[in-house]
């Protein structure tokens, strides 16, 4: 009996045993076997990917020199945990804070709202962009201060302040950008205009990754797995733009004061040699801890300095037209270079209305009507192909025209390389039926547009790309401002030819033209020494102020090697302003430098302020 | 000698020693035999471990039943001695330093009290149901436990408590193992809902608690008394009761504490059950009463035991345990990193050395208390299965051995050792698991310590030693 009763509690003891041990396994299983979030958590514990950032390409202009750099940058980094016997005030006077600012400081990187990933055992960044010199006298105390590191990154360098609308500029990736491209996180720095925009895919490179170790307090404790996970940082594409710093850098200088645009194309490739958008500012102002404040100050200026005027500004494209215009009317057949016009100081389109014109021998050829720029030539062509019965009706004629002037390049976007590109204005038939009524417009009622003004809009861009058309004698390469990418192809746009609709032979009246205007017309005082320039100088009216001074050129005439568009707001008359700078731009493409007895003309242009007018 | 006991034994120690390899393992380190490394000391003590155990073996059996009692004394008086001079670590007073050397008597203390109880409980005449040789057993067991306590370690003082195991296999009532786990229940309970109520100001907890009470009292009445007429009577006594104190509270007459209504009928119930015992001349009537105030005393002391005599973590751990506080960061940290090191491991594990969990020590104490997340995260499932059932094997083996012993002394210890064992291993794996509330106690042979592994080296081969004597031993 007595026995019996210890089996039963050994039993029970023993049963006791097996069912801690069931209980202990199927635990296990829970564990073990059906939740995977044990292993993620395991893995984000353990597991600090840490970024390897890449250097950004680098950005040289033709000739090889070096336009855009990287500098290393200096964040203070502070470890919470580890400032014992920390000695405040030394600290504030090296790094140059006073000592509210450090305890405000503090408060903000502790708060984890506005800091999410706050722990005191990491490094947190405390001060970023630390100046160069002041990173010097830290990093010789960083000693006496624990818990401080500094965090090298880099940041975009110029070597001239020049070209700021050309190159764009770089800023931390905002929450759009993050949602439209995986790529970047939080901190990532991406181009936000210009090149540093266009290219950015380019230039960033491929980030890295090193997979570290980390332990309970976030100390990264080696290396995982002898780095055979990490992916090694690819540094970004080197670009070589088309531009020539010393064309540019004198451009530049010449547009001091002056709102406008310069833009200068090699015709042979369609590389753009200068990009000048006026007023300009020193690239370097966008980078470093003063950017928000320099920003600000530039974004609110009255001129628009952001704005990217070679190709956002629509200009009335004024005389600088006719060229284009006379191309059209001599593919078409309504002139032959010999058809001549009459001009009365102006053409009457209609009993008591005309568009006026300046004194000049008359009647004329087409060669001395574009040397003259007589007004009344082209709205006599050009209302006599509108109203001509070439065409069934006057849409059939418009649409003719327009489809002339986009294969010129007018129109539509050229495509530049340049983010933000305005298309222009060339305007169809149907946009005159809508305002007018189907029969309610003829030839006289858009008489405007002959002359590049009324409807027709184009960007500085697109006036420098018919320039280098009419170099060309009817072909283009779409402008572009980067010329290579090391280890990378251009774009097919930008290696394709593009041909016009207009015949080769009929360039040949239109130079002849552009050449007399040089010899003895509106463009006389281009002329260089030595060099056969052709020209032809424009006049936009405008709704506020003087009219835009404009002013296309190329050179030589025999072999162009360069195409000049300059555009001079509130520059008064074609050939005022425009046309001198235009003549120091081509000397010093052409010849490397500005001779001597050609100085006088310089000085002009410097102490020229074209900005006491401010638009609205 | 026992050669299963001797090789799991082994075994067990030697993947400990494996274990603390890894647990310990720095990037930095590689020898696994480097003896300024914790694992390469481990390897020591287990050397050390096995002579002590050769020794062991070549000891006349007889002895330990004679020196037990010397043995005993001595041990109080070391554990006296460290409760005045041990310096504090960690907040605990345990450990004795002797020049290099740094112990825990503790851990001795445990097979000294076996010994003792073994051959006060072989002793001709004994009877455990006599009040007096209760007694004593009780004293035996609780002033080592005291003492211990008293060096702040609670978790090994709890260890004493196993004992209770061996004591039933030898013929302690069952009824005292069901009333602790009573007890423990009634105190989980009322911790757990006593801050939520009912109705207007009725704990749920209290309400719970009350009500168990009756079942019990109803359920002993059946099994003790087989009376079946008084059950039903307090069920609907009290059923009737509550019934109406429920409605009169849903209908808003008088809002009062339905408990306070299950405290007067309880009181009824024992005066009652009083009544029943003087009238049948039986005193389990009577007992039977006193537990209905045993639970209401000790259920309105629950909350001031609590909040007084147990320490803020304590109270903090119990309460993360429970799921009544969420705090990651803070008590519930290392059971959560424990949790993800050997859930992470999944079937086969990560890998000797290549659990990220362990390595990069984010769970606290992963060599000593928490080493079994080490084996869960590198050997995973299968490993953690192994350990386990090694464990199990050699605590069945261990009753088996019990089981045949011819003298009542040699069963006896047998039966202390299953029980502290069991408990050791329960408890620790429990804990890592996430099961049972944070008790820092080592996991037999396997966490890294000297004095732990030798203490519990010596228990088993004492054992060992009287097994292997057994035919001698009558």
């Amino acid at each position: 009996m007595q026995s019996l009763e210890n089996l039963r509690r050994k039993n029970i003891l023993t049963f006791i045993l097996l069912g801690v041990f069931v209980a202990f396994v199927l635990r296990l299983a829970s564990l073990q076997l059906f939740n995977n979030d044990y292993k993620t958590f395991a893995d984000s514990n353990a597991f600090f990917k840490k970024t390897i950032y890449p250097a950004r390409g680098l950005i040289f202009d033709r000739n090889g020199e070096l336009m855009v750099y990287n500098k290393p940058s200096y964040d203070v980094m502070l470890v919470m945990r580890e400032m014992i016997n920390f000695d405040t005030l030394d600290f504030c006077k090296t790094v140059g804070i006073t000592k509210q600012d450090f305890i405000q400081r503090i408060e903000e990187v502790k708060d984890r709202r506005r800091n999410p990933g706050y722990s005191s055992y990491t490094p947190q960044v405390f001060l970023s962009q630390l100046p160069v010199n002041t990173y010097g006298v830290l990093q010789e105390k960083l000693f006496r201060f624990k818990g401080v590191s500094v965090r090298s990154r880099t940041l975009r360098e110029y070597m001239q302040p020049v070209a700021a609308h050309a190159l764009g500029y770089v800023a931390e990736v905002n929450r759009r950008d993050m949602d439209e491209d995986p790529y970047y996180v939080m901190g990532d720095y991406s181009g936000r205009s210009g090149i540093e925009k266009q290219y950015e895919k380019d230039l960033r490179g491929i980030k890295g990754v090193e997979v570290l170790l980390r332990d309970a307090h976030g100390r990264v404790k080696g290396r995982y797995d002898e780095g055979k996970h990490d992916i090694k940082a690819m540094p970004g594409k080197d670009l070589t733009l088309s531009i020539d710093m010393e064309l540019q850098k004198y451009a530049e200088k010449l547009m001091v004061n002056k709102r406008g645009a310069v833009v200068a194309i090699e015709p042979k490739t369609g590389e753009i040699l200068a990009y000048v958008s006026a007023p300009t500012y020193d690239p370097g102002l966008l980078v470093g801890r003063n950017r928000a404040a320099n920003y600000k100050a530039l974004e609110s200026s009255p001129h628009k300095i952001f704005l990217n005027r070679p190709i956002q500004s629509n200009y009335p494209p004024g005389s600088t037209f006719k060229p284009a215009q006379a191309l059209v009317l001599l593919q078409e057949g309504i002139i032959v270079p010999n058809t001549i016009y009459s001009c009365f100081h102006g053409y009457y389109f209609a009993p008591g209305h005309k568009v006026g014109c300046h004194t000049h021998p008359s009647p004329l050829a087409l060669a001395p009507a574009i040397a003259n720029s007589c007004n009344a030539y082209f709205c006599a062509g050009y209302r006599a192909m509108m109203d001509s019965h070439k065409y069934p009706n006057i849409q059939e004629a418009m649409d003719t025209w327009k489809d002339y002037m986009v294969s010129l390049g007018y129109g539509y976007k050229l495509g530049v390389d340049l983010p933000y590109e305005k298309r222009g204005m060339i305007p169809n038939s149907k946009y005159y039926n809508k305002w007018y009524g189907k029969n309610g417009w003829r030839g006289a009622t858009i008489i405007s547009n002959a002359i590049g003004q009324g409807e027709v809009l184009a960007t500085p861009m697109q006036i420098a790309n018919l320039c280098a058309t009419i170099a060309n004698k009817g072909w283009f390469f779409t402008p572009h401002i980067v010329k290579k990418i090391k280890g990378g192809v251009l774009d097919t746009l930008y290696t394709k030819r593009h041909v016009t609709m207009i015949d080769s032979s009929n360039f040949k009246p239109v130079i002849e033209g552009m050449y007399e205007s040089v010899m003895h017309g509106t463009s006389v005082g281009v002329a260089v020494p030595g060099i056969n320039v052709c020209g032809k100088t424009g006049t936009a009216q405008n709704t506020g102020g003087k009219d835009h001074s404009i002013f296309m050129c190329f050179a030589p005439m025999e072999n162009p090697r360069i195409c000049l568009l300059v555009f001079v707001e509130n520059g008064g008359f074609g050939a005022s302003c425009a046309v001198p700078m235009a003549s120091l731009l081509l000397e010093k493409y052409l010849t490397g430098k500005i001779a001597d007895n050609r100085i006088w003309k310089e000085d002009i242009l410097l102490n020229q302020n074209l900005m006491q007018f401010v638009p609205r | 000698m026992d050669w299963w006991t001797f090789s799991l034994y082994v075994i067990l120690a030697v993947f400990g020693c494996i274990s603390i390899y890894g647990a310990s393992y720095d990037f930095d380190h590689t020898s696994f035999f480097d003896i300024s490394q914790r694992s390469g000391k481990q390897m020591v003590w287990l050397g050390m471990s096995l002579c002590i155990g050769v020794l062991i073996l070549h000891i006349e059996a007889n002895n330990f039943f004679s020196w037990s009692f010397f043995i005993y004394l001595a041990m109080m008086g070391v554990l006296l001695l460290t409760v005045v001079v041990a310096p504090e670590i960690k907040g605990s007073r345990s450990w004795l330093v002797i020049g290099p050397f740094s112990i825990q008597p503790a851990e001795f203390a445990k097979f000294a009290t076996c010994l003792v109880l073994s051959r006060f409980m072989s002793s001709y005449n004994f009877n455990i149901n006599h009040s007096r040789n209760a007694i004593i057993v009780a004293g035996i067991i609780l002033l080592p436990m005291m003492l211990v306590f008293f060096q702040n370690e609670t978790g090994t003082a709890l260890v004493f408590l196993s004992l209770m195991m061996m004591l039933y296999r030898e013929g302690m009532p069952g009824i005292i193992l069901f009333l602790m786990v009573c007890f423990a229940g009634f105190f989980l309970i009322g911790i757990r809902f006593g801050d939520i109520y009912f109705l207007t100001n009725t704990s749920w907890g209290q309400f719970a608690v009350l009500l168990i009470t009756l079942l019990v009292v109803c359920g002993m009445l059946l099994i003790y008394r087989k009376d079946h007429q008084t059950p039903k009577m307090l069920l609907t006594w009290n059923l009737v009761f509550l019934g109406v104190g429920v409605l009169v509270n849903v209908f808003g007459w008088w809002m009062f504490n339905i408990c306070y209504l299950q405290l007067i009928l309880l009181a009824l119930t024992f005066i009652y059950l009083a009544f029943q015992s003087l009238k049948t001349r039986s005193a389990v009537y009577l007992l039977i009463g006193f537990f209905t105030i045993a639970s209401a005393g000790f259920l309105y002391s629950t909350d001031y035991a609590f909040d007084e005599v147990l320490e803020p973590h304590q109270q903090i751990r119990i309460k993360v345990l429970l799921g009544m506080e969420d705090d990651p960061t803070g008590a519930g940290y290392n059971v959560n990193q424990s949790k993800i090191a050997i859930g992470s491991g999944g079937f086969f594990g990560k890998g000797f050395l290549n659990g990220t969990q362990t390595k990069l020590k984010y769970v606290p104490e992963q060599d000593t208390d928490f080493i079994f997340c080490t084996v869960g995260e590198e050997q995973g499932f299968v490993g953690s299965v192994i350990v386990l059932g090694l464990y199990i094997g050699l605590l069945l083996r261990l009753i088996t051995l019990a089981e045949r012993q011819q003298s009542a002394f040699s069963r006896i210890y047998g039966y202390c050792v299953v029980s502290i064992l069991f408990f050791h291993v329960f408890i620790n794996i429990g804990m890592v698991l996430g099961l049972l509330p944070v008790i820092g106690i080592p996991l037999p042979f396997f966490s890294y310590g000297g004095s732990s592994l030798w203490a519990f080296t010596i228990l088993l081969f004492i054992f060992l030693r009287l097994d292997a004597d057994r035919e001698q031993r009558r």
